[in-house]
């Protein structure tokens, strides 16, 4: 043909966020130098980029599996690498988080080829073309509950279909709020999921906040006309993980649970406002790990009495929980009590705390409000760019397969 | 792509899976249906879903039965029964119906551009060919059909009395423009436009039947070629890159204007089951009054259905057709040979008697579809042999033979879409940018 501007396709232009995309760059004169820049508004209105530097090949094109990125946000053959090494602008706010609140409405990728190998002033040039990208936290289909009883307040996300479905109770950290994104992508593999609000939503104080709220909660998603009752697994991060473990050492019913990031060395049996008043006398979660007192099995939770499979996903650089040490001590508890073959134990790497769902950006620090004191800090978070992401991707995989694995179905009757 | 990790861990998930790819995709792209974990060599029925913006219910169904690995894979199983046959699957969108017990005569047409078309992909247990919403299928998938990529923005168009909307691009620009025409049902219809835009075209929809204020008495040349000006002057378009697309009553403008206008010289035009027979060199009022008075040639059948085409035939006599010798610029016909409507493929074989006595045969290129009606739409548009339709010179209610056989017909719309792209790409090519 004899179309001579460049091209740019990027395919899917619309995908769920845990699919990746392909780029290619055609119609640029051979061994040109350009540089691929992706663009994101949030939902909090900042501005988020990633670039990559590379140069076309003896046909003028650079295709972003084949060919590698020589620098920018990213290095080499990793076209997704224009999300996960994602970072804020310059003159953006300090410390900041990218968290999908609007879960029905896509995140929209602006991806454009600049002429040159350009780190900064994408702004003040036009790009040679241009291509926008949708990434999807939904499914088509996906049906939004809101769960509203009594006390429990979470969001269920049902697949579409007759049903019923497995079920997952989805719990994040001690940052607290309502987070929909990693349920609603569940329910994107077939799952039903609740995301759990249990940190002081309205009128709850955190006082009155203990193992019967989860277990009131777990009561909602089981007895859900659209949920396999036999089927139901618990999943937590961080603060969500600790949960997690108290939750399935004491149940006979979940089939299968996944802690992200966590520790069984702050165990849920008493309020969270206990908990909390807790962690305020440590300085730090691993010198209680550490400490003399031979009795400090009796602070765990006691993961020997754990009767179904239990995934522990973990960075080596996380800053925030010591959760690698916490999961070879687990696993020691595990092999006195004889339950030791229900663990599966994934360890990345030079990755974080903060193992969220493919391709979601690295954050090494960003701004956090302690729960305990109200105070407001930069939290570390850990992990490098490039294994953080790495993990991410690989986790989500594992974590799919293993709730696939243990939440199956009966055979359907034809 | 998980899809993959699913069947590699079934080692005990055994309830039937559907997987649908993309779960958003754009109107012209295939997607693929893969079903695993069924009992081998299992009837299945697999069935589509539509809600128009209408809410009329549309439907499909293919009968299929499962391998030895207890699968149905759409592109390599084939459909044994149903709406479709053969390895067919995007024939769950193709061959969709209105559901029993539907209005007659309806026409799947998208209103709300910029929502997409949802379409529930489900499996049932058993040949079926009725009764779905009374049964519990298997598995269910939801899938989007999108008219508009991302980043493709709508412009209204509102310029004293032209009406039509402009869609562009993603990106900086400027962009090859299209000025897109439609037939006499009329109204604003910007479906094709939007798509156009989501492969690189700034495309302008027009509305040229009595929009508000304007008279049918004052709609002729001047009309055109002031939508065409606007088109051609708006800042993200590239001014000697334009091209006319026209269907029907809106190909016989785009061959009238492209054969006589001083101000419409595109690049390249294309007409789709359209006729040098109905020049419009004179208000469209008038035009309709020639109609009017051969009105007798109007056939209905035996199913009250009416066929158009032999009163366009009879507006044959030499002074009344559109002189296509005189075009300058690369010319593509899409015709169906079962158009009922337009006497599409003889009108053209008398344009290419024209051109090749004027000398410019050279220009034009046609593509005939065996056994496809007069509505050739973007690809996997259902077909519609006959549908409701209000004849706009008598404001008659009737239900018009399009004509065309379902398949054929499906083909015809996939392979005419493909290649009206790609001559538009070549026709509109910009030149090479400075580095």
């Amino acid at each position: 043909m004899k179309r001579t501007c460049p091209l740019l396709s990027v395919q899917p232009v619309r995908g769920l966020v845990d699919e990746k995309f392909q780029f290619v760059v055609t119609n640029l004169p051979p061994n040109q130098k350009v540089t691929l820049h992706s663009l994101h508004q949030s939902d909090d209105k900042d501005f988020w980029e990633a670039f990559g530097h590379y140069v076309s090949d003896e046909h003028g094109s650079v295709t972003g599996f084949k060919h590698e990125s020589l620098g920018g946000t990213y290095e080499g053959t990793e076209p997704m690498g224009l999300l996960w090494s994602m970072r804020p602008i310059p003159g953006s706010r300090h410390g900041l988080r990218l968290r999908k609140r609007d879960i029905f409405r896509p995140m929209e990728v602006c991806i454009s080829v600049y002429s040159g190998h350009l780190f900064q002033g994408f702004s003040q040039q036009t790009p040679l073309t241009t291509s926008v990208t949708e990434r999807w936290y939904v499914a088509p289909g996906v049906k939004r509950v809101n769960i509203r009883k009594k006390e429990i307040r979470g969001t269920l996300f049902l697949p579409p279909g007759p049903g019923p479905y497995p079920g997952v109770l989805d719990l994040w950290g001690a940052g607290g709020g309502l987070v929909e994104y990693r349920s609603a992508l569940l329910a994107s593999h077939g799952f039903a999921s609740m995301a759990l609000e249990y940190l002081a939503p309205e009128d709850l104080r955190l006082e009155d906040t203990d193992a019967s709220y989860f277990e009131k909660a777990y009561q909602i998603l089981k007895n859900h006309p659209m949920v396999k009752k036999d089927h139901l697994a618990v999943l937590g991060l961080c603060l969500g993980g600790a949960i997690t473990l108290s939750m399935v050492s004491y149940s006979k019913v979940i089939k299968c649970c996944v802690c992200i990031s966590g520790s069984h060395l702050m165990p849920v049996d008493k309020s969270l406002s206990e908990l909390f008043e807790e962690m305020k006398n440590f300085e730090s979660l691993s010198n209680h790990m550490f400490s003399a007192n031979a009795n400090h099995l009796l602070k765990c939770t006691q993961v020997g009495r754990i009767k179904c499979p239990l995934l522990l996903v973990n960075g080596d650089d996380d800053q925030t929980i010591p959760a690698v040490e916490s999961a070879e001590d687990m696993a020691m508890m595990m092999e006195k009590a004889g339950n030791r073959h229900l663990l599966e134990i994934l360890t990345y790497p030079d990755a974080g705390h903060l193992i969220e769902p493919p391709y979601s950006p690295h954050f090494r620090a960003t701004n956090y409000k302690l729960e305990w004191t109200k105070e407001r800090i930069v939290m570390l978070w850990g992990g490098q760019t490039k294994p953080h992401a790495y993990a991410q991707e690989d986790a989500w995989k594992k974590i799919l397969a293993f709730l696939w694995q243990h939440l199956s179905a009966p055979v359907t009757s034809f």
